[in-house]
């Protein structure tokens, strides 16, 4: 499923001439779970990505919100605390590498709707999907615990982008509530609670789609979507697909270009009542 | 024991007797710790503070000087200290020439309530003119001469 | 002649002397030069120890006295008394501070002692040149301006102007009465806010000794203590105060209606209005945002039916200068803006209303005319009350706001009055502080509230059960159970936290006074002088100062009058000491220092080709002595010598 991010996300930056290329060398950031474990090794996990960027001058861009906010926080405490900044500093120099704090970590949402603009977006649209009804799924950590990309309860970004694309964002309240991807395993009733009550959430607000920012959140709704029916006696069966594959059928892109039809959930059904010729 | 033969810098502090001397009481009476190595002269406004004053200090021993007054908008004699922050740029200038780094003479604004900023300034100024070494003035002066 | 300098080092019990070797400070400054005595004693600022002083500079003659203590702000007026009564002028005495600045800071004993050793010799060097300095005395004027009429403002005017005094209560509302005009009933005792409230708005509209501006601005605050100069902004509200009586006929024919701020906007005022009948002055005021004949040139309705001919749609706004002696600030707090916290819904969802709007819910002459209703009109079934919105709070305001607990527990008690509400109350801590306070709080636990400890995380409209279907949910933490709790309920009353008001910025610096961490007017000392400031003759009293509730404001009202009382009594006060002084000789008439003067103290003679200062005017800030390029201005007490001399002793 998430190769289907990658097609996509290339595709699309292509077409919007957002300079992307692959940080060399990059590691993992350990995203969320690491920093519980052990605080200063997920910090230098993610100080050394930050350094390569920064050795190759460039902003840092990201898809998953978890990354975001793994790189975001050891960006920031290493500003707030002169300790930390000092043993970061030590292990990095020990990797031959340094780190000045100049590195910007963003999301590419917010790059595309920040940076691209409404009207760059609109002059691009060659194929309308007005009428499909999409309930847009930012996830908890897109905004939190920072709250600088967009507001914390109730974020518009992606809201934005869709109706630039003609799609209607539907009326979503749960949009930036955790959706239970960290305790699917662990925790599984808990977990898929949660997905369990987003989901309702979007199809009581008329949605007939969820479009999703994080790869995580993706698998939690779509791939789990299942494993809740069963656990709840629900019969959901709603289909998820990321904001670049959206973006990138509203281009004109093929679905297969876009990984669309790799998904669990078809997403077919949906899109035929509203797309001119699917090809 | 290698604590007593650290060098211990010499600081002279300037500090308005409104904002930032009632701030470092604060921070004495909050028992918050920090490096003794400033020893505070008591003004009644930042603006009292002479350049020359400044230069005396240093030539005279110390290591670097710390000179606090209100926060801007906030001096109890209305602008005294928008008056010190002119006379500090031009200092600034002149120590740039003597060779004297940045770090040993700061202008900050310490208001009556920081105790604890009041702290972390003298922290880090005590720790980064540490670094930095004793000024040893004269050997300035003689390079500049030179 | 050399100098004979005592100096004393305190222990100040274990504060000094556990971090300070005392008694080595005191063998090092017998070694300075001139010091003829040097001893180190438990509390030097104690009877004995001021005595002990006093002996020494009678029997050895000292000319000098230095004591190594506590911060000059604590007790250098405490010394120079002493040194005054033994017949040494007080300006011969320093004082060296060990304590804040050097015992408290470290626990390290060595460099605390050196420290100690350094500044006391910074002290003894510099006293050498203090000069003696008669200090000037001015009379003090008897008018008092006080700044805001709620209750604080009122107490301290009534006990001002009983005692004789003229006071000038400046308001800028169109009426008096502040936030406590507002509420219904208070807590504990459940009195009527406005049955007590407004006997006294009447004594002050009356008193033949107050003179009430109100719709009225503070905007220029010039002088010194005993002195002072305020220009007062009166805004136009377009009736005549002196030939309106207050019949009301132009509301009732006014026939534009505009959503009431009094009511929280869920009411209606007229554009001509009195925010409330017992309005004190009773003279109403145009809006001119709306009335018709400001914006559209049509009307005047009012006009055609005022039986006096009070309404002039002319009238200007006026500027005024009042003088007066001592001025208390009484300007009380805004409540926080609930908008903010996102995850409470105001504004989004319907029923989830603040404190404030509550107040005018139950109130009998309020929008709803005292019942408790939903936006759809029906009674609440269930009511929650979250405490603590936005105090108590990193994200917000970290303090916390004294008050809302108990009226948190008054607006179930009310509740409970007047529906057949279930109340479910969300606490951290309950805060009951206060006379009848805690058995107030049994009578609701016996009332049958349900009281959850926990900070609330949200309230939302999304339903998970049947049973939450159409409801408000409150979401928390039961931390007493430890599980989460859902509670659907019909209406949510947010227990708001009060904040600086929004112009507390500007008041403070029109009168020279600071804020406190926490942006609320900062006291001179927060245990034994809460009402006065940092600016001699400035006091500050009420919930400008910090949350209160109407008891403890309504002291601090008394309090401030009487400390004005005190300063006005005693008919002379002392001008600032540290005045800056020119010497003719040195002048070369270059006049840079005459621009840089705040108090425009400092003028040009084109005669001598000198600068001249007006002391009566000189403040002390030393702005002028540091740009003389001549060395000709000096500032008493703080001479270039005195600092000289600190610096080249600390450097040696």
């Amino acid at each position: 499923m998430n190769k289907a991010y990658d097609k996509s996300t290339r595709i699309v930056c292509k077409a919007l001439d957002v300079k992307i290329s692959e940080l060399d060398d990059w590691n993992c950031c350990g995203a969320s779970a690491y920093m519980s474990i052990d605080e200063l090794k997920s910090h230098l996990l993610s100080a050394r990505n930050l350094a390569l960027a920064e050795k190759e001058k460039k902003d840092l861009v990201v898809v998953c919100p978890a990354c975001l906010t793994t790189l975001n926080k050891t960006n920031h405490y290493m500003g707030e605390n002169p300790r930390l900044k000092r043993t970061i500093g030590s292990a990095l120099r020990a990797a031959n590498l340094q780190y000045f704090g100049t590195v910007k970590v963003r999301h590419l949402l917010e790059v595309i709707v920040n940076d691209v603009g409404e009207n760059e977006i609109k002059a691009r649209v060659k194929r309308s999907l007005s009428g499909l009804k999409v309930a847009p799924y930012y996830g908890c950590q897109l905004t939190r615990p920072f709250g600088e990309i967009d507001d914390k309860e109730f974020p518009m970004l992606l809201d934005r982008l869709l109706t630039w694309l003609g799609v209607e964002p539907v009326n979503f309240p749960m949009k930036a509530k955790c959706c239970g991807g960290m305790l699917a395993m662990t925790s599984e009733k808990v977990g898929l609670n949660l997905a369990r009550g987003l989901i309702q959430n979007a199809l009581d607000n008329g949605a007939e789609m969820i479009s999703t920012i994080c790869p995580l959140c993706h698998m939690t709704l779509e791939a789990y979507q299942g494993n809740v029916n069963k656990l709840f006696g629900t019969k959901y069966n709603i289909p998820i697909l990321y904001f670049t594959q959206l973006i990138g059928l509203a281009f004109g892109f093929s679905r297969k270009a876009l990984g669309i039809n790799e998904e669990l959930i078809p997403s077919q059904p949906v899109l035929e009542k509203y797309l001119e010729v699917v090809r | 024991m290698e604590l007593s033969t650290r060098f211990e810098p010499k600081i002279v502090g300037f500090l308005c007797k409104w904002c930032a001397y009632t701030g470092a009481d604060l921070a004495g009476t909050s028992r918050i710790k920090y490096p003794p190595n400033i020893n505070p002269i008591r003004v009644n406004c930042s603006g009292r503070v002479d350049p020359t004053l400044i230069l005396k200090a240093l030539a005279s021993g110390a290591d670097g000087v710390l000179i606090a007054g209100c926060h801007p908008g906030d001096c109890h004699y209305t602008n005294g200290n928008v008056k010190t922050m002119r006379r500090f740029k031009l200092l600034q200038k002149m120590l740039d020439q003597f060779g004297i780094e940045k770090d040993r003479v700061r202008l900050e604004w310490v208001s009556a309530s920081e105790g604890e900023r009041y702290a972390r300034i003298v922290d880090s100024m005590t720790e980064n003119i540490r670094t930095l070494g004793p000024l040893n003035w004269k050997s300035k002066i003689e390079v500049v001469a030179q | 002649m050399a100098e004979k300098i005592g100096v004393y080092v305190c222990h100040c019990g274990t504060n000094i002397g556990k971090t300070v070797d005392c008694k080595a400070v005191a063998d090092y400054a017998k070694g300075l030069p001139d010091v003829v005595v040097a001893r180190d004693y438990q509390y030097t600022c104690s009877d004995p120890g001021q005595e002990m002083i006093k002996k020494d500079i009678r029997e050895l003659s000292l000319t000098r006295v230095v004591v190594a203590s506590c911060s000059p702000l604590m007790h250098e007026g405490t010394f120079r008394r002493a040194v005054g009564n033994a017949g040494l002028n007080p300006f011969l005495f320093q004082m060296a501070n060990i304590r804040e600045q050097c015992s408290w800071i470290t626990e390290d004993r060595h460099l605390a002692t050196e420290r100690a050793k350094a500044i006391v010799g910074a002290a003894v060097m510099r006293v050498a040149y203090n000069e003696p300095i008669e200090v000037k005395k001015v009379p003090v004027d008897p008018n008092v301006l006080i700044v805001g009429g709620g209750i604080t403002g009122i107490e301290a005017a009534l006990q001002l102007a009983d005692a004789g005094k003229h006071v000038y209560l400046v308001e800028k509302e169109p009426t008096i009465g502040g936030y406590m005009a507002r509420f219904d009933k208070t807590f504990p005792t459940l009195d009527c806010a406005a049955c007590i409230l407004t006997p006294k708005m009447v004594f002050v509209g009356q008193h033949e000794n107050i003179d009430l501006l109100s719709y009225s601005e503070v905007i220029g605050f010039q002088g010194y203590v005993g002195n002072f100069t305020a220009t007062v902004r009166r805004k136009p509200r377009y009736v005549d105060e002196e030939k309106c009586n207050g019949c009301g006929t132009c509301e009732t024919k006014c026939p534009l209606s505009v959503p009431s701020e009094f009511e929280c906007g869920m009411g209606k005022r007229k554009a001509i209005y009195r925010p409330f009948p017992q309005a004190v002055p009773s003279t109403p005021v145009i809006d001119r945002e709306h009335c018709l004949y400001f914006t559209k040139g049509v009307c005047k309705v009012c006009q055609k039916f005022c039986p006096s001919g009070a309404i002039d749609f002319d009238q200007k706004e006026k500027v005024v200068d009042l003088k007066v002696g001592t001025a208390i600030l009484a300007t009380g707090f805004d409540l926080f803006d609930p908008s903010r916290i996102k995850e409470y819904g105001y504004k989004r969802l319907p029923n989830v209303i603040t404190s404030l709007e509550f107040e005018r819910l139950t109130h009998a002459s309020g929008p709803t005319g005292g019942k408790i209703l939903l936006k759809n009109g029906k009674a609440p079934e269930s009511v929650a009350i979250v405490h603590c919105v936005g105090s108590r709070d990193r994200n917000y305001n970290e303090y916390c706001s004294r008050v809302c607990c108990m009226y948190s527990l008054k607006t179930a008690h009310l509740v409970h009055e007047k529906t057949e509400a279930k109340v479910y109350e969300f606490y951290i801590d309950m805060r009951a502080f206060g006379k009848g306070y805690e058995e107030f709080y049994k009578r609701l636990l016996e009332e049958d509230v349900t009281f959850i400890r926990g900070r609330v995380a949200e309230v939302t409209d999304v339903a998970q059960e049947q049973s939450e279907k159409g409801k408000l949910v409150v979401v928390a933490e039961d931390t007493l159970l430890g599980i989460v709790r859902r509670i659907p309920v019909d209406m949510v009353v947010l227990s708001l936290g009060l904040e600086p008001r929004k112009d507390a910025v500007q008041v403070a610096h029109t009168f020279s006074i600071s804020r406190s961490k926490d942006g609320f007017f900062l006291e001179k000392h927060p245990k034994l002088a809460p009402v006065s400031t940092a600016a001699d003759g400035v006091y500050i009293a009420g919930s400008c100062q910090g949350p209160k509730d109407i008891p403890d404001s309504v002291a601090q009202g008394a309090a401030a009058a009487a400390n004005a009382l005190s300063l006005i009594d005693r008919k002379e006060v002392e001008l600032e000491p540290t005045v800056a002084l020119i010497d003719e000789e040195s002048c070369s008439g270059c006049k840079i220092c005459v621009g840089l003067c705040p108090y425009n103290a400092i003028t040009f003679d084109s005669t001598k080709n000198v600068a001249e200062i007006t002391v009566a005017l000189c403040k002390g800030c030393g702005v002028c002595v540091a740009s003389c390029p001549s060395g000709a201005i000096e500032q008493q007490n703080f001479t270039n010598r005195q600092l000289l001399a600190e610096v080249e002793a600390i450097c040696a």
